[in-house]
């Protein structure tokens, strides 16, 4: 399914990038103000769904650097090696571990292993997300008549 | 001693490394490790003979209450000793037995997992933990006895083994949970000092019984026997060793364990006696009507079980040191024995008995060895096995009940056990030479070890009966009896009535042996009426109405419609979820609708029609937009009080709900109505009982406070612990994490079965 609107390629090249990077954004306050990984991930899934249905499904796979299963398995993954570093100390699997590095001036990074754990859930509903929706597109595509089995 | 337990698993895991580099000679080395464990154990030997059981602690689940602990006294010491001791004869021998074969190292990965289950299984000293070696020991059987899995009656057989073990098992189960409430611990060793509190205990025949269950399938009593005998599908080395020295004794072992606390219960003496008694009985007389070598010792194996059974129900002193004579002898020959059947089956080709004879030139070592383990089988002097035996017939001597069919029974299981012996020891090896599927020639070292260690030790113990006396006897007897006991073993006991009795029996027993060959066809038909109507037939039936009832409950559950699944979903759930309410709370219908406001009426009233619509509306997209509506006013609702991450999450959710819904419905076919009047009337109702349960629930919630919420500590310690003032967020990434482990995880399932069920279609294979 492709759509030849001019009007929405026009605004799915604007719109997608503006999207994505809002999701970091959400990804990245999520502890202190609305948001976090799993709204992230929905929110970067729908810019791409949103490139899908302006684009087509071959084009948007070619905008892939990681395929969607890589980035579940990553996402996975992630989540899992969150919970490593408290092991490592004697603490309970998954027990948060923040470091603050220090910067420039007074300005400090607050790294912790919730942050990767929730990059992890970024990932991993990204991944689940655009699995489906590729799968259910490119069957779309395979069968041009819609004819259900 | 965690790594005495844990190395067989790791060994496993580098077996299919370790046999391509060994080669030939990897039996050899894969034995370095059971006999490093043998010397290991046998070192704690004096030490457990003087100062008694010790415990060796590591923590596993500390929150609830399970242990890694293990508990090392004599008994389980002396099972250490011969799993390590004969599994490292069986890992020589099944290097020449299955010499070249390609599934080798398949084979050495699961005896060698099945060598550290068993051990884990008589050294653990918690229930829990020995449950689980326990189960471990079935699933490792299993796979064993269907090693040559191309044959569809090893399958056959290993399945039946696996169901009635783990049936057992989960019975097992059942009474190990029961005990270790009713006796507050999990502890093995604080269980065996509680036996009288247990003994008053209301839950305490429940117990026995379940726990009975479970040894009785593992250790292959009637009528649950029949396993046993079809087990031995199995390779050779895996027959002598699984089931004959080690497994199948992990239920004797357990009834030998929880002796000191059950033992003075009425109701396991009179099963335990029951049941061993017949399954001795049994075991001896199906030896007899079978001319197969694997068979035969199978089902003196069955006797084995039966009488050690037997003799821990009689539970007197006479009757522990008997038990550990006659476990620890049993090993020994039966060992030794299968081992030997196992070569005249490599060497010749076949595992009939008849069909062999004169061997004795051919293969001289085998012949000496198989009669010298067969003669400690009959229980003659000076073998080991007459020892045992005669305190065996001593302990039967003073059961306090049924004591006169016990004693018929023995003698009867003696005189088969005799003939079989003799028939094992005598017919393949002398008479004439007859001719066999394969030319037999003397078997290669590596077989003939086995055979020749354990069958020399059979004789070497009973001639100097004091070096097992005080270090294996002993300590076993102390932990089985509960209370040390003085044990002096002696050949010679004077001219008794046991002694009386062996000289019967070994009379009848050369009588019966006499006309064995006559009598076989007699017994052949004896056997057909017990195939058709025995134990083994019953568990046909049951499975059989297994099947038939899986069947009828897939036709009538899992019919292919979704509605239908839909209907049985909402049904159980919300009538359980009805009944709950009403039962807990009763109805609530009254409402204060004060100090609502306007817009709140008009999301409500949105949410309503949207619902209508949805349900009603004949038009596919027509539906998937009112859903889509409704979703965005719950997404209102949400924001409206001040939820905004939900809000988010819904409105997201139902973007991508839309959308994928869009897709799927271009795949529908176009919109036909395929329901009767009354399946619609029916879904209807279906689908507005739900809703009333649920806005039933709903109401009833706004008063109900089961527990204090949570939401207090999280609002509190979200920015001192958490670090975040997102408390929904810290919740999701901190407080419960593990939690959102788990989540991503299914999704990543959902995406699977999601992507396989779209990709993976028949029409697909058909294009590619």
């Amino acid at each position: 399914m492709k759509s030849n609107t001019l009007i929405l390629q026009t605004a799915a090249i604007y719109i997608t990038p503006l999207q994505l990077l809002f999701s970091v954004f959400l990804l990245l306050r999520g502890h202190d103000e609305p948001g976090g990984g799993f709204i992230a991930g929905l929110m970067a899934s729908s810019a791409f769904v949103l490139y899908m249905f302006s684009y087509g499904v071959t084009a948007t796979r070619n905008l892939f650097k990681i395929v969607p299963v890589d980035m579940l398995a990553l996402g996975l993954i992630l989540g899992m090696i969150s919970g490593l570093p408290a092991m490592f100390l004697g603490q309970p699997f998954l027990q948060a571990q923040w470091w603050d590095i220090p910067l420039l001036g007074d300005a400090t990074l607050k790294l912790s292993t919730p942050l990767i754990f929730d990059i992890g859930v970024y990932l991993a509903v990204i991944g689940t997300t655009l699995m489906i929706v590729v799968a259910l597109m490119e069957s779309e595509t395979d069968h041009p008549s819609g004819n259900g089995d | 001693m965690l790594l005495a337990v844990l190395s067989g698993f790791l060994l496993a895991i580098a077996a299919p490394w370790l046999c391509p580099l060994f080669k030939d000679r990897v039996g050899w080395f894969m034995a370095l490790l059971p006999a490093s464990l043998f010397l290991y154990f046998a070192s704690m030997l004096p030490e457990v003979a003087a100062h008694g059981p010790q415990v060796v602690e590591y923590s596993w689940f500390p929150a609830l209450g399970i242990t890694l602990n293990f508990l090392i006294d004599g008994l389980s010491l002396m099972f250490a000793l011969l799993i390590s001791g004969i599994g490292t004869f069986i890992l020589i021998y099944a290097g020449g037995y299955l010499k070249g074969h390609p599934d080798l190292a398949r084979f050495y990965v699961l005896i060698l997992s099945f060598m550290a289950s068993m051990m884990g299984l008589v050294l653990s000293e918690n229930l829990i933990t020995l449950f689980v070696f326990w189960e471990l020991t079935s699933i490792t059987s299993y796979l064993l006895i269907g090693f040559n899995h191309e044959d569809p009656a090893a399958r056959r057989s290993a399945l039946q083994g696996l169901f009635v073990t783990v049936a057992g098992g989960l019975a097992l189960l059942a009474g190990l949970i029961m005990l270790g409430t009713v006796a507050g611990t999990y502890s093995l060793s604080e269980i065996l000092n509680s036996g009288e509190a247990l003994q008053d205990h209301g839950l305490f025949t429940a117990i026995l019984l379940c726990i009975l269950a479970g040894c009785f399938t593992k250790s292959a009593q009637v009528p649950l026997h029949f396993w046993l005998p079809n087990a031995m599908a199995a390779p050779t080395p895996v027959s002598a060793y699984l089931h004959s020295a080690t497994m199948v004794k992990a239920g004797v072992y357990l009834l030998a364990r929880l002796n000191p606390a059950f033992g003075e219960a009425e109701l396991w003496t009179l099963m335990l006696c029951l049941f061993g008694g017949l399954t001795m009985f049994t075991g001896a007389f199906m030896a007899l009507t079978h001319t197969g070598l694997k068979k035969m010792l199978a089902y003196s194996t069955i006797m084995a079980l039966g009488t050690l059974v037997m003799l821990i129900g009689i539970g007197t002193p006479t009757a522990m040191i008997a038990f550990a004579c006659f476990l620890f002898g049993h090993s020994l020959y039966k060992g030794a024995l299968f081992m030997v059947a196992g070569i005249l089956d490599h060497e010749t080709g076949t595992k009939d008995v008849a069909a062999m004879g004169g061997l004795r030139g051919l293969m001289p070592y085998t012949a000496i060895f198989a009669a010298i383990a067969a003669l400690s089988l009959a229980g003659l002097p000076p073998l080991f096995g007459f020892v045992a035996k005669e305190l065996m017939l001593e302990a039967v001597l003073e059961a306090p009940l049924l004591q006169n069919l016990l004693l018929v029974l023995a003698v009867g299981a003696g005189v088969c056990v005799m003939v079989v012996a003799a028939v094992i020891a005598i017919k393949p090896f002398y008479g004439p030479l007859k001719p066999t599927p394969k030319d037999p020639h003397e078997a290669p070292p590596s077989m003939l070890a086995g055979p020749v260690v354990l069958a020399t030790l059979s004789l070497l113990f009973g001639l100097l009966l004091f070096i097992p006396e005080s270090l294996l006897i002993e300590p076993v007897v102390a932990a089985v009896y509960g209370e040390p006991v003085a044990v002096s073993l002696s050949l010679w006991h004077g001219i008794n009535l046991p002694l009386m009795l062996s000289g019967l029996v070994l009379l009848l027993g050369i009588g019966v042996f006499l006309f064995w060959s006559r009598i076989q066809p007699q017994i052949a038909i004896l056997r057909e009426f017990l195939g058709r109507f025995g134990p083994e037939a019953g568990y046909f039936k049951i499975m059989e109405g297994l099947t038939k009832g899986a069947t009828w409950q897939t036709s009538v559950l899992q019919n292919g419609k979704m509605g239908n699944y839909m209907i049985v979903l909402v049904l159980t759930t919300f009538m359980l979820t009805g009944y709950t309410l009403m039962e807990r709370q009763g109805l609530r219908l009254w409402l204060d609708l004060g100090g609502s406001q306007v817009h709140e009426w008009m999301v409500a009233v949105l949410l309503v029609m949207a619902g209508g619509v949805a349900s009603l509306t004949s038009s596919r997209l027509g539906a998937v937009a009112s859903m889509g509506v409704l979703g965005f006013s719950v997404a209102l609702v949400f924001i409206l009080f001040s939820a905004p991450d939900l809000g988010i999450t819904q409105v997201l959710v139902e973007t991508l709900t839309v959308i994928l819904l869009v897709l799927v419905l271009f795949r529908l076919p176009g919109f036909v109505r395929l329901s009767s009047t009354y399946e619609r009337v029916r879904d209807a109702v279906v689908a507005l009982f739900a809703g009333a349960v649920v806005t039933l629930l709903v109401l009833a919630v706004i008063e109900i406070q089961y527990f204090e919420s949570i939401s207090a500590f999280h609002i509190e310690n979200s920015v001192t612990l958490g670090y975040g003032r997102n408390i929904v967020n810290v919740i999701l990434v901190d407080f419960r994490a593990l939690d959102t482990l788990g989540e991503i995880f299914v999704l990543a399932l959902a995406a699977i079965g999601v992507y396989s069920m779209i990709k993976f279609r028949p029409e697909a294979k058909e294009k590619s």
